[in-house]
């Protein structure tokens, strides 16, 4: 306890700060890209994997492969895969940029299972009922399909989010500089790790416990009626 | 006039033959009323001619036009001339009473929103709704429900009006309020196909009767012959079964 008094004043430097808040701001942007790609790619491709028209069979089938792998493979996996075929293909060397599409895949993989088993949810009663009144597939999902699965797809959308924030310390295994990885480099330095990682522990609180909150206000709002 | 001409239909679920060389005319104006056991294709007949139902072979016209149930612009025209009320309701569950019946002849038919809520608004109270405009259909007892079903499919000012069992999920008590309120439409000369298993009502409403059994056409006749007199032993047996 007295060594944590001691280090705090050091701790608590200018440089270190702002070292830690640039790092916050890599997990805050590789989560929050994650998601928002993730919620409107997934979206789409729920969307398209719904349809029933012959000549997107073949997309169809694309985006049950994409998906089902990538929910299958571990986080490191991915990130580690991704990062090999950028060293091949040389597009760049950013190892934030490599992070980014990772996240992306993976949460686009995650939402579009979750959007999807939302739209099943809601009773084919409904498209029949549309249907016969000339509602076209887009009226469709927009006017009676989407306000109904919403209360469905939110509360696993959002734990997965929070989840996700968690999973982006992977990031830090091929170098990225993240919460988790600034936290290492500061206890390498010689500061306590209790002292270190509590702040990466508070940092990360801060980071997910706002999304948790919109998460409830839009459960409230859309999922009732 | 004919109003719907149905020729040589046959139609599957999967393998299943479920509408076998069904062929079928009605008159403008007129009711008729389809009688069967479970399974015969009853509702399938009447889904056919929303195309939630694609027949793999024959023709239908509808006022006069073979429908291409394929061709997008068909199938706008053949959903655009009938309506349906279903067993179910299938009332949409995240929108207000007003809202079901305003929702699809606003924005689909782009018609002006004023004049269809005045219209919604005139049939739920034809269907004795007016006092539940706001309310949502989980709110609503089957009876009202289906009537507000009712409603929202007059709204669309169909020719045609298919209505698909539409007491059979509803307790004794509330079949007469919904009964009621299609003798009410059956003096409006709106042509009218039902699927029905209330023999009563469907004698006294009737011009004609269809009966069906197994997919196919059996009987088509006028109230009269199906139930006084029936010529063909299959319908004998089933009426006297249903009647008894």
């Amino acid at each position: 306890m007295d060594r944590l008094i001691q280090e705090l004043p050091s701790f608590l430097s200018i440089w270190n700060i702002i070292f830690l808040l640039k790092a916050m701001g890599v997990t805050f942007l590789l989560s929050l890209i994650g998601c928002l790609v993730g919620f409107s790619l997934g979206t789409l491709l729920a969307v398209f994997r719904k349809t029933k028209s012959a000549f997107l069979i073949p997309l169809r089938i694309l985006i049950v492969i994409y998906t089902e792998i990538f929910r299958r493979i571990p986080f490191l996996v991915s990130l580690l895969l991704i990062f090999y075929i950028f060293q091949i293909v040389k597009i760049t060397d950013s190892l934030f940029i490599i992070a980014i599409v990772t996240v992306c895949l993976i949460a686009t993989a995650f939402i579009s299972e979750i959007v999807r088993s939302g739209l099943e949810s809601v009773n084919q009663t409904q498209w029949d009922a549309a249907k016969a009144m000339n509602f076209s597939y887009y009226e469709t999902l927009k006017e009676v399909i989407f306000p109904q699965a919403w209360k469905v797809i939110f509360p696993p959308a959002f734990s997965f989010f929070i989840l996700f924030i968690k999973d982006t310390a992977l990031a830090s295994q091929i170098g990225v500089m993240e919460l988790t990885f600034a936290g290492k480099v500061l206890n390498n330095k010689g500061f306590s790790p209790i002292l270190v990682f509590g702040t990466i522990l508070i940092l990360y609180f801060i980071l997910s416990f706002p999304l948790d909150r919109f998460g409830k206000y839009m459960e409230r709002k859309y999922a009732t009626n | 006039m004919q109003q719907i001409k149905i020729s040589d239909i046959n139609a599957y679920y999967d393998d299943y033959h479920v509408l076998k060389n069904v062929s079928l005319s009605i008159d403008k104006g007129h009711i008729v009323s389809i009688i069967g056991p479970s399974g015969s294709g009853k509702s399938s007949l009447l889904k056919l001619l929303v195309g939630l139902l694609l027949p793999e072979s024959g023709t239908i016209s509808i006022s006069n036009k073979i429908i291409n149930y394929t061709n997008k612009d068909h199938l706008y025209y053949a959903r655009n001339k009938t309506a349906i009320v279903f067993q179910q309701y299938n009332l949409f569950q995240n929108m207000n009473v007003l809202k079901n019946v305003c929702i699809a002849p606003h924005k689909i038919q782009k018609r002006k929103k004023e004049e269809v809520e005045e219209q919604a608004i005139k049939l739920l109270d034809k269907v004795g709704l007016k006092n539940k405009l706001n309310s949502y259909p989980e709110e609503l007892s089957g009876g009202q429900q289906q009537r507000v079903a009712i409603a929202r499919a007059l709204c669309l000012n169909p020719e045609i009006l298919l209505l698909d069992e539409i007491t059979s999920a509803l307790d004794p008590e509330l079949v007469k309020e919904v009964l009621d309120t299609i003798r009410v439409l059956a003096n409006d000369g709106m042509t009218m196909l039902i699927v029905s298993h209330e023999m009563v009502f469907v004698k006294e409403v009737s011009n004609k009767v269809v009966f069906m059994d197994e997919g196919a056409i059996v009987d088509y006749n006028t109230p009269h012959n199906i139930f006084e007199s029936p010529k063909h032993e299959r319908t004998a047996e089933f009426v006297s079964t249903i009647l008894r």
